[in-house]
């Protein structure tokens, strides 16, 4: 197709942490520093950053871009602010991949923080905000409604059980035991998430990722400095993005079709025809557990419906035929809204460089993918890469 | 990769100070009805790809995107917003052309501040919420500080400020949907009532509602729609310090640097001489003069002196804000810099009416994205 | 990512927080805002007041579309007419929280739910309560009627709905 190809050379990230000691701006830069560490550049050598941070409200900063900038290493240059709101994580390696496949910028940085702490009494309230202002915050709707809303059409319209589903919280907090950041990796069994308090039906408390602080940074190069950077670029092969009628209610939630036309954008321009077969190593998003498996299905990585039994088999394990979040996804690690999706790129990343340590899927994958959802039940964003 | 990428189509709404009688999203449908029919495209078929500015606080709606869509032809496709300024918007449209992958984007901006019960509390969320804030001043200050650094710094005048404001309030007379025209002198904006000393109030823009949606395509898709197309020769970028305490007060660099990117692309090496008018940022009157210094139109300190002379009037040597500028056309938030692009369209189509600027080719439109912020944007656009 | 290396990041517990034992700045935020309604859910509302559900119809795709709105989003052009639907449904989907809007728990949980309204085409739906049942006997696809508050008491408001019960 002609495109510019643009790398991944460069990766950082802070713990995640349910309350940080450490500012939105001091988390960037600790995220940005690591990154640029991380491929021995400094801030000289970025020639523009794209920084990615989700509400205002939890901050109760306005304009948080601006007010993060510095911290993201945006002093005297071009920087922008992309937003789809918990699609925000992958989308913003995206907008990184626009600025240099496009010709004007060789070096970006990428910056995804989120400080959803500072909210208080609960970070959750802020959500009452993006419901709409007319028909329906006057309902006061729990954020965990709309997911559980979707749960339950996806479980009806398939036949699924909450069992199966529980796995997934199962699998990913396990794996999230070999991630130095985690916040929330534990050993937990099926029951115990069946058992776990009750929160909206069919949701209760241990399929839900959790409130936190955190930050992720990526470089990105330019082929033609990719190569004299690292050994071992990571090609951002495909990128898509599609953003659904905010009509949610008119919709049927049971399947994310602007997840597969997201992924169809992007598996287009990476040339991916056979995902289940070609995609290695995926890191879908999994705010709550049965969302990793509403994402396999838009992803086309399995049939409707048909999620739940690749996990039963054993399928999505690190081990298995197609790992998914090995890294132990945002119920393991922990979900800073516009960082979790970075981070899920990171993952892959690290796992196509061989360097993901305990939690590196065998047989030296070569393409993986990163999925990010968001907004009410309307975004998906995807990003294909390659080594 | 394409050549070169155009400006195909722009529409835009009436710009008033209150809109009761429409929704946010029935103004937004009004642009991008208008843009879509001036660029003959099908949103729905057409175009691939939709980039939406707006900021959460100033809209009452987090993750505000959620809302953009349908009303732009957008549903179920490639959309994203951006937290920035029309002019930000449009320079990732730009961008997303140039990678080659996609060949339509449209661009929207809105505002609704009229909806806003508590605008300068709002604003105030924007200043450091542990070193500024606390000081419980109104964030305009923040402008009053700079305003007198640069006047300083630059030995311009208040009455030079105050001609600002009549000549871009004059402009609008000539604007139908400018919302605040008015025949002024710059004694008026001298004796008006003090608000952050050396601002009057008459110094500062009013806030307006109004939607506008701009339309870019690739080369080859321009020719192919047989629209005369507008091309962008440039655009550029640029955020200073937020830190109040380590930014430069009078001189705007934010502008100066993203200037220096746009020239750069475009080959421009004398703005005053290769631009021939300019929509600059003038939500305060002083920002004007301030930003075509930065911009290289004037040397530093002559801005002031250039509009004493009415160079910058509509029939002046280089006119600034013939559309009426913020402060006539109205505040409009992140859909100024839109704004001002379909104002530089209109002048170089030719379809401006009774403000047409002669004869002219080149056309810049500078953006800022108010106080406290040290972020602009610029763009160049031509005729063929 | 090395395996050993020490990442960022400095945890706080809620007591650090609680009992002062690091420096936090407070505020609250006094953003206020009046949206203008506008045509389509002007009149949405309006007739919420009436104890009526409106809709608008575009004539190309021939959806007749709640909540209404003067766009029809899949053709691209204005919708045609007003169209006045039943106040009556299916459950298209629910759930039961036991959460209030601010994570804090209730006793009582409350039944959300979206409803597709008789008269609209198929999938329609808007989300409001459920209300007269207990969660237990909910089935999807339940059929449901509005119930209204008295009509002195409507403000032009969703919640002159006060939830829909089965019928």
């Amino acid at each position: 197709m002609g495109l510019r190809r643009v790398a991944v050379v460069g990766a950082g990230m802070t713990k995640f942490m349910r309350r940080a000691l450490e500012t939105g701006r001091e988390l960037s830069w600790q995220a940005a520093s690591m990154a640029l560490d991380s491929c021995e550049m400094t801030l000289d050598d970025i020639d523009g950053v794209v920084i990615g941070t989700a509400p205002d409200a939890f901050d109760g900063v306005h304009m948080k871009g601006e007010y993060l900038s510095d911290g993201c290493g945006a002093w005297q240059k071009p920087v922008m602010r992309g937003y789809v709101g918990g699609g925000t994580g992958v989308f913003s390696p995206i907008q990184g991949w626009y600025h240099v496949a496009s010709g004007l910028f060789d070096v970006v940085l990428v910056v995804g923080e989120e400080k959803m702490s500072s909210c208080h009494p609960h970070p959750q309230g802020a959500f009452l905000t993006i419901f709409d202002n007319l028909l329906e915050r006057q309902l006061e709707p729990n954020l965990i409604w709309i997911f559980a809303l979707e749960m339950h059409r996806y479980m009806t319209a398939y036949g699924l059980s909450k069992r199966d589903i529980a796995l997934v919280s199962v699998k990913n907090k396990r794996n999230a035991l070999d991630h130095p950041c985690a916040q929330v990796a534990e050993d937990i069994t099926v029951d115990d998430v069946l058992n776990s308090e009750v929160m909206v039906w069919p949701v209760n408390r241990l399929d839900v990722s959790p409130v936190s602080d955190g930050a992720v940074a990526m470089v990105l190069a330019a082929e033609h400095v990719a190569k004299r950077v690292t050994d071992k670029p990571v090609w951002i092969d495909g990128v898509g993005w599609h953003l659904d009628t905010a009509y949610w209610t008119n919709r049927d939630v049971s399947y994310p079709k602007y997840v597969e036309y997201a992924a169809r954008m992007a598996y287009r321009m990476a040339g991916i025809t056979e995902p289940r077969k070609q995609i290695n190593v995926v890191e879908p998003y999994d705010p709550f557990s049965y969302k990793e498996l509403h994402h396999l299905e838009g992803l086309l990585l399995c049939g409707k419906g048909e999620a739940p039994q690749l996990t039963v088999d054993g399928v999505t394990q690190r081990n298995g035929d197609l790992p998914v979040c090995p890294s132990g996804g945002l119920l393991g690690v922990g979900n800073p809204i516009a960082a979790a999706g970075l981070m899920k790129v990171a993952e892959i990343f690290w796992q196509l460089r061989g360097e993901a340590g305990k939690r590196q899927v065998p047989g030296k994958p070569i393409t993986g993918l990163a999925q990010a959802w968001g907004d009410l039940m309307q975004v998906g964003t995807v990003v294909v890469l390659r080594i | 990769m394409p050549d070169r990428v155009a400006i195909v189509g722009v529409g835009h709404t009436q710009f008033r100070a209150t809109s009761p009688g429409v929704s946010y999203k029935e103004l937004m449908f009004e642009a991008a009805t208008k843009a879509y029919a001036d660029a003959d495209l099908d949103p729905r078929r057409d175009i691939d790809s939709f980039v939406c500015c707006s900021e959460d606080f100033t809209e009452g709606t987090s993750i505000f995107d959620e809302y953009v869509p349908d009303q732009i032809g957008a549903a179920l496709r490639p959309v994203h917003t951006i937290s920035g300024d029309g002019l930000q918007g449009l320079a990732a449209a730009y961008m997303q052309i140039l990678t080659g992958a996609f060949e339509v984007v449209a661009v929207e901006a809105h505002s609704k501040a009229s909806n806003i019960l508590t605008p300068h509390h709002v604003l105030a969320l924007a200043l450091d919420p542990i070193f500024v804030r606390p000081l419980g001043a109104h964030p305009h200050f923040v402008a009053g500080l700079e305003m007198s650094r640069y006047l300083a710094e630059s030995g311009t005048s208040r009455e030079q400020c105050g001609q600002v404001v009549a000549k871009n309030r004059g402009n609008a007379l000539f604007n139908d949907a400018a919302a605040y025209a008015a025949d002024l002198e710059a004694e008026d904006v001298l004796e008006g009532e003090p608000a952050f000393w050396p601002l009057s109030r008459l110094d500062i823009s009013a806030p307006a509602d109004g939607a506008v949606v701009v339309v870019l395509a690739s080369e080859a898709r321009a020719r192919a729609l047989g629209i005369e197309p507008v091309w962008i020769l440039g655009a550029g970028w640029c955020s200073d310090s937020i830190a109040l305490d380590s930014r430069e007060w009078g001189t705007a660099v934010y502008a100066r640097l993203a200037a220096q990117q746009a020239y750069r692309q475009a080959g421009i090496g004398s703005p005053s001489r290769e631009i021939d008018f300019a929509e600059v940022d003038d939500t305060f009157s002083y920002k004007e003069l301030q930003h075509l210094e930065a911009l290289g139109v004037f040397g530093p300190g002559q801005a002031g002196e250039a509009t004493e002379e009415g160079a910058t009037q509509l029939d002046g040597e280089f006119p600034v804000n013939p559309s009426g500028g913020s402060l006539g056309v109205g505040h409009l938030g992140e859909a100024n810099g839109l704004q001002k692009v379909v104002e530089v369209v209109r002048q170089l189509r030719e379809e401006a009416g009774p403000r047409q600027i002669p004869d002219v080719e080149v056309g810049l439109a500078q953006s800022w994205r108010g106080v406290p912020t040290a972020t602009g944007a610029v763009v160049i656009l031509s005729r063929e | 990512m090395t395996a050993d290396r020490e990442y960022p990041g400095t945890p706080l517990s809620d007591s650090d927080v609680s009992q002062g034992k690091v420096l936090i700045v407070e505020a609250d935020p006094n953003a206020r805002y009046a949206w203008d309604a506008g045509i389509a859910i002007g009149r949405f509302l309006a007739e919420l007041k009436k104890g009526r559900i409106v809709g608008r119809r575009c004539h190309r795709c021939r959806r007749t579309m709640v909540p209404p709105r003067m766009f029809c989003e899949q053709c691209f052009r204005p919708t045609d007419e007003w169209v006045y639907l039943k106040d009556s449904g299916r459950v298209n989907t629910y759930s039961v929280s036991y959460l209030r809007w601010d994570a804090s728990r209730v006793e009582e949980p409350t039944i959300p739910a979206v409803i597709e309204i008789d008269g609209a085409s198929k999938g329609m739906g808007i989300m409001h309560l459920l209300g007269g049942v207990k969660p237990e006997d909910v089935q999807m696809g339940m059929r449901v009627r509005a119930v209204w508050k008295p009509a002195r008491q409507r403000e032009g408001s969703i919640l002159d709905i006060r939830y829909f019960r089965p019928y």
